[in-house]
């Protein structure tokens, strides 16, 4: 009985725990010295947000200074100008944002299909879709080269969207979480006529916001993080994403720190928003799939 | 979040279902038997469902597989007709390109450094969080941070940080008066440093599995060791492992997975360098392809990393009757 308790309400579990701790000297020593390994963690974020803020000439002194004085915001209005940094954000926004859409999309007709209908084939299908998670990406970048070659798309958004609208990824997980919801839901739907796109959308979709958050949320991410890919389709400025952007300004301007980092920050500033506003869907997504990221 | 999900149902099937149904029953088993009988129809449905995904699914993932692996038999540098080259590719890159040899190395040299790291830290952090602390999910989050932000951002921030100049060997001289090396530049501390900037940026999500993992293990197996007088450690080793085993498994396996991949950080950290000390298998597979223009010995280089990839993670099913315990 117990155990069924904490599976299932594994974070409660977790508040009852602590409070029985009380203030024992270890219990003081084992949060300060993970306050400072949180820290240790959070400084590369720090240092970067702080190199952003402060003029370039200040980034090698010594000894270091952890407040940039005067705080300035030059830098960023410098990467706006001085780069075309909007218009990358602007791209890496449209990818990511269109990207989630076809994959959740295909995802959930895909899942749906695997998780309710029968069909001559499913499981071995079923079967090559997982199996695929398994084949790296990087084996596949060069056909995938190819075929954009092939069809014109280099150096279109096309070409960033497309090859990654058909995530295994997302079928497997949609699929795992839709076999988890009761068939009766869609039985007495069924009877009244409802087609199953109909079901899909009113009944299967609305019961799986938490699983849809976590592949949203993953996709997204995917797709801004992507560096590989837009560095072998992309060569021309118009179609950059930030990741591309960031390595080229890298390579034009190496040495202008504070403004590299204020572009850094731009570039980080989506995954630390999103986990903190999904906090309690990413660790009870992760709990529920035991799969997630790539 | 199972327990959240029956208070919506009501207001969705009102939705669907047209008021005034009353012999629910009756119509439940008269529809079923019509579910039955529209069976035959449910695979043109599903084809068609399946459809988008699918043809996708085709081009860029097994005719790509496909194609990659027909591609490392020929030579072709896009400009010209691709030429049949046998077993050439193979042959050139494994007993001739001394590169090769020295790429394999440096990958195997960044997996099996980083990955027992990486499975160490988050276990350790995840053990130690699962403890008696307090605000645990902020910490969890926090280390969590990392993982989702894009490699290039966080590697040019490490980047600055590695230089000789920069704060790590500026910190090391004010408080130890190190005089640190120059990090990336060094064919000693080059790796290393790769290595350790993986790790911050990855082992967070390892350590979120881990959590959800530990969570699941019911605390009366605990409380009888401890009835016993078993030690934290005997505790550790006899209790946690073998019941975070399937976690520990699913962790191990994708991150061999991802490791023999490494590129983001190692292209911005240091283009492979010094020399090519730190050149890992996919990095040698893009300067081939899109650098050289290669595109067979390119396609080569990524046939062999998939089947090395491959071995390695059929080698972990095999290994995990040994160690995975399956049953709580």
């Amino acid at each position: 009985m117990k155990s069924e308790l904490v599976a299932k309400a594994p974070i409660r579990a977790d508040a009852k725990a602590a409070p029985a701790s009380g203030f024992s000297i270890g219990s003081i020593i084992s949060h300060t010295l993970l306050i400072i390994v949180s820290l240790l963690v959070l400084f590369p974020f720090i240092w970067m947000l702080d190199t952003a803020l402060k003029p370039n000439g200040q980034v090698y002194q010594f000894p270091p200074t952890l407040l940039p004085n005067p705080i300035s915001l030059d830098n960023f209005v410098a990467v706006w100008t001085y780069l075309p940094f909007g218009h990358f954000l602007l791209n890496s926004l449209f990818v990511a944002l269109t990207g989630t859409i076809l994959v959740m999309i295909t995802s959930s007709l895909a899942a749906y299909a695997f998780a309710r209908l029968k069909f001559a084939g499913r499981d071995t299908i079923f079967f090559a879709y997982v199996a695929t998670l398994l084949i790296p990406q990087a084996v596949l970048v060069i056909p995938e080269f190819l075929i954009m070659r092939y069809l014109g798309w280099i150096n279109t958004y096309q070409a960033l969207i497309i090859p990654g609208a058909f995530t295994a990824f997302g079928t497997f997980l949609l699929r795992q979480f839709f076999k988890t919801i009761p068939l009766e839901l869609e039985e007495s739907a069924l009877i009244d006529g409802a087609s199953r796109l109909r079901i899909l959308w009113e009944i299967i979709l609305p019961l799986s916001r938490s699983a849809l958050g976590v592949l949203g949320l993953f996709t997204f991410i995917a797709f801004w993080n992507n560096f590989l890919w837009p560095l072998i389709v992309i060569n021309t400025e118009d179609v950059v994403t930030i990741p591309l952007g960031l390595q080229m300004f890298q390579g034009q301007h190496g040495t202008e720190w504070s403004y590299m980092m204020a572009g850094a920050t731009i570039s980080v500033i989506p995954g630390i928003f999103l986990v903190i506003l999904l906090q309690r869907y990413l660790v009870e997504g992760i709990t529920l799939t035991g799969i997630g990221g790539r | 979040m199972s327990i959240k999900k029956p208070g919506r149902i009501p207001a969705t099937i009102e939705k669907v279902a047209p008021p005034g149904q009353a012999h629910a029953s009756q119509a439940a088993s008269l529809g079923r038997q019509r579910i039955r009988r529209s069976q035959w129809r449910n695979t043109g449905i599903a084809y068609l469902f399946l459809a988008p995904n699918i043809i996708g699914f085709l081009f860029f993932t097994l005719l790509s597989l496909l194609a990659a692996f027909g591609l490392s038999f020929f030579r072709w540098s896009l400009l010209t007709t691709p030429e049949f080259n046998g077993f050439g590719n193979y042959v050139q890159l494994l007993t001739i390109d001394p590169v090769f040899h020295q790429v394999l190395i440096n990958t195997l040299y960044f997996v099996f450094g980083y990955v027992p790291l990486n499975i160490i830290v988050s276990l350790g952090m995840a053990v130690w969080i699962s403890g008696p602390i307090r605000f645990k999910n902020v910490f969890r989050i926090i280390m969590f941070l990392p993982v989702l932000t894009p490699a290039v951002g966080v590697a040019l921030v490490w980047l600055l940080m590695y230089d000789q100049g920069g704060i790590i060997n500026q910190t090391l001289l004010l408080f130890f008066h190190i005089k640190g090396p120059n990090w990336l530049a060094s064919d000693q501390w080059a790796m290393p440093a790769v290595i350790l900037m993986s790790l911050w940026y990855n082992f967070g999500y390892n350590m979120l599995v881990f959590s959800a993992g530990l969570q699941n293990i019911p605390q009366h197996f605990y409380e009888a060791a401890a009835i016993d007088g078993a030690t934290r450690w005997t505790r550790f080793w006899h209790i946690t492992i073998p019941l975070l085993s399937p976690s520990l498994f699913f962790g191990v396996v994708l991150t061999l997975i991802s490791s023999f991949q490494v590129f983001d950080q190692v292209y911005i950290l240091t283009g492979g360098g010094p020399g090519i000390d730190t050149t890992t298998l996919v990095l040698y597979a893009y300067q081939n392809g899109f650098t050289y223009y290669k595109m067979g010995y390119a396609a080569t280089v990524s046939t062999v990393l998939f089947l090395l990839i491959l071995v390695v993670t059929l080698l972990q099913f095999v290994l995990q009757r040994k160690w995975v315990h399956y049953e709580v």
